[in-house]
């Protein structure tokens, strides 16, 4: 057990906070995908190699090895310090590492540099109403017309649909070959006639999904990514990665001690609420949950950086205890407070900006989104556990 | 950066697994339930240098650190072992040496598996009823509940200020009797003290922390060890048990509870290495760690015991299995040396909370 990165690292670990320190007060708020604030501090971040760190310069990028601790240290310090590490969106996080892992030359040239620039938003297009954890049966259909692929069917869920420049979306190009086997990856613009975009207000009040309708949309035969029937490997080339993702264990041990602040502040009766023994309690308990997914986090970084060292199943369930996790912290502040803990939009009484009833809804929405927990478990219990898969039944015809 | 077992230490559990594979089978296991001893494992494991690990060369023994105490425990839980090991080879040296007395006869004993020491810290940590100790001129009066190792040669006893004394089993002053438990692969008694001879350890509230938190975790690992194998068990049964033509483990019900058992157990082994990890090299976190690590521990634990009980349907009901032999291990666990609830307070306390 050694837990010491080493002195290299603990330089570079000043050295990021220092930038912090002298940098912080450029960084944009909230979420911005598109404002210049938001591009500007991106711009920093790359020629400070703190986003975007491993991709190549001649795309734009900072163009390090790649370094996992590095990578690690930037997250930690970045979220202790609870600073914007950058740009986010789907195109930043999945396309630009599947197009550094199978694109062609043009393509990495065309669109990796605007993508990680904040100059051209992408979204998403995978589910479908009928094609949800059944993602591989998806059925909006791409037929070769000459020199043009021709698009018709619906997604769902498109995040960011109603502001993205293009679109990276699964079609179904050969219809008679398997289900896995007949799917194509393609690209296009989402200014392309014959798109209609709806968007799907969430339960948050935020309407950041959208469903999308494509009718006879066309795009140039070259914009696809691998070769045709092979986009569910093109898609699945990174998507284990995004769901580890999702609930790091560095947020949540950010969110209880923003938890533990809060509960000495706000008084029930002129009393804290931290000396509420049944609120102890349930924060203690949250606690130690928390305890347990950074050290299984830990074991996750080292058996990256130790080849041969068994990780045994603690990537397979991060996604399912870490936002399962975060859903029950988030509910624990606002059971604190009470009628308080109920505050929203504009009420003057918000606590931390509103975050903890956005945050307790929008991590349900991740327990369903990237593969829901049900799927999760299926996962373990069949890849981990080796148990005997469902019975598969044929669509009727 | 490593954060795990290093090649030593996989090579200390290989052989502990080992050993226990061919000498505590549940068979054996249900031998000592029924009224047998466990003199003759104990005498291989200090053959294996167990009751070693955590004594000084100096002193006759190994020199090892907390977190392969804790990697053995695991063991141990795993094929509900009985053992005085957590007294006498985590709880008694930890104390001993903390302490800066010279007890090198006592620990030289100890290693050399022949002398059992006892722990009976109950009253230092919740007194119960009207149970507790008292001390004057190196006199001891008193009860102490629920001891643990009902054939120990010794007995480390804390008092309510958390000072520690060493009394002898034999002492005639000493009334030593059984307390049943559900528990029956470790036995625990009531002493009873009328006038007994009290040597003084320690009276430093760090000596016995020290041995508390190392004694938490070295819990907290015997219950992951147990309620793995229980996983295990549960998993295979589901695997191989039919119903409506079908293995059972094919049943999203019946797999989704396998897949949340594991979900919870996962993080709980990262968690008792870096418990273990952090008694020796991080006094910082390490209290606070051995209370979550303890805690966590003992609801996780909670949750696999009744859950892969229940994937084994009626049979894991039944005695013929003997699954509730690990059930019942874990419960124990659960409450020894500080119910959750109680651990978990502790944890608020000592982060100023």
């Amino acid at each position: 057990m050694d837990l010491s990165f080493g002195p290299e690292y603990d330089d570079f670990r000043a050295d990021v906070v220092s930038f912090l320190a002298n940098n912080a007060d450029k960084a944009p708020k909230g979420n911005d995908l598109r404002g210049e604030a938001a591009k500007d501090w991106q711009k920093l971040l790359i020629e400070n190699g703190y986003t975007c760190r491993t991709i190549p310069k001649e795309y734009g990028g900072y163009g390090a090895e790649p370094d996992i601790l590095k990578a690690r240290i930037i997250a930690e310090e970045f979220s202790s310090a609870r600073v914007n590490g950058g740009l986010g969106g789907q195109g930043i996080s999945m396309l630009v590492p599947t197009l550094l892992e199978m694109g062609t030359q043009e393509q990495k040239e065309q669109f990796i540099r605007p993508t990680i620039h904040g100059d051209m938003l992408w979204c998403q297009g995978y589910s479908e109403p009928g094609a949800g954890s059944d993602l591989a049966s998806l059925t909006t259909s791409a037929v070769l017309d000459g020199d043009e692929w021709v698009i018709n069917g619906q997604k769902i869920w498109t995040s960011t649909a109603h502001i993205a420049d293009w679109i990276f979306c699964l079609v179904r190009s050969e219809p008679d070959a398997p289900k896995h086997k007949g799917i194509s990856f393609l690209l296009f613009d989402m200014k392309t006639p014959g798109i209609e975009v709806r968007p799907l207000v969430d339960m948050t009040g935020v309407a950041n999904f959208n469903e999308t309708f494509f009718t006879d949309v066309r795009l140039p035969k070259h914009q696809i990514v691998g070769e045709r029937g092979e986009g569910w490997q093109v898609a699945n080339a990174i998507l284990g990665h995004e769901r580890e993702t999702l609930a790091p264990a560095n947020t949540a041990q950010t969110r209880i001690n923003a938890l533990i602040e809060l509960m000495k502040q706000e008084t029930v009766n002129g009393d804290a609420l931290i000396n509420n023994p049944v609120y102890r309690e349930r924060l203690m308990k949250i606690q130690g949950k928390v305890m347990a997914m950074r050290f299984n986090e830990l074991r996750i970084l080292s058996a990256r950086l130790n080849p041969g060292q068994d990780p045994g199943l603690a990537r397979m369930i991060t996604k399912l205890e870490g936002t399962e996790l975060r859903h029950d912290l988030e509910g624990l502040a606002i059971d604190v407070m009470g009628e308080m803990g109920l505050a929203y939009d504009d009420n003057p009484h918000l606590r931390n900006s509103g975050s903890w009833q956005r945050e307790y809804m929008y991590f349900l929405g991740l327990i369903i989104g990237g593969g829901t927990s049900q799927i999760q478990k299926n996962i373990i219990s069949e890849r981990g556990l080796g148990m005997p898969r469902e019975p598969k039944f044929e669509k009727a015809s | 950066m490593q954060f795990g077992l290093s090649e030593e230490q996989i090579l200390l559990q290989d052989n502990v697994n080992r050993f226990l594979d061919d000498n505590s089978p549940l068979d054996r296991v249900r031998t000592y339930a029924d009224g047998g001893e466990d003199t003759d494992i104990w005498a291989e494991l200090a053959e294996l240098g167990i009751p070693a690990l955590l004594i000084p060369e100096a002193q006759g023994g190994i020199g090892l650190q907390p977190m392969d105490a804790a990697i053995v425990a695991e063991c141990l839980g795993s094929h509900i072992a009985p053992t005085p090991f957590l007294g006498s080879a985590v709880m008694a040296p930890t104390a001993l040496v903390a302490s800066g007395g010279d007890h090198g006869d006592l620990l030289a004993a100890i290693a050399a598996g022949t002398t059992r020491v006892g722990i009976a810290f109950g009253e230092a940590i919740k007194r119960r009823n009207d149970a507790g100790v008292t001390v004057k001129d190196g006199r001891m009066s008193g009860t102490s509940m629920y001891a643990f190792d009902a054939q120990a040669d010794v007995y480390l006893v804390a008092d309510q200020h958390q000072h520690i004394y060493l009394v002898r089993a034999d002492d005639p002053g000493l009334t030593r009797s059984h307390l049943a438990t559900v528990d029956k692969t470790r036995r625990t008694v009531e002493l009873e003290y009328n006038n007994v001879a009290a040597e003084t350890v320690s009276t430093a509230a760090s000596v016995f922390e020290a041995a508390i938190d190392m004694g938490r975790v070295a819990l907290a690992a015997d219950t992951l060890g147990a309620a793995q194998n229980m996983l295990d068990q549960a998993v295979e049964y589901a695997k191989q048990r039919e119903q409506f033509n079908r293995p059972i483990g094919s049943f999203q019900a019946v797999k989704h509870m396998c897949a949340e058992m594991a979900a919870e157990l996962e993080p709980c082994r990262s968690m008792v290495w870096f418990a273990g990890h952090a008694l020796a090299e991080l006094p910082e976190e390490a209290r606070v760690t051995a209370c979550h690590t303890k805690a966590h521990l003992a609801e996780v634990g909670q949750f696999v015991a009744k859950t892969s009980t229940e994937v084994h349907g009626g049979m894991g009901f039944t005695d013929l299995v003997g699954l509730h032999y690990w059930f019942k291990r874990i419960g124990a666990n659960r409450q020894w040396l500080g119910a959750p609830e109680f651990v978990r307070e502790e944890a608020a306390v000592l982060q100023g909370i």
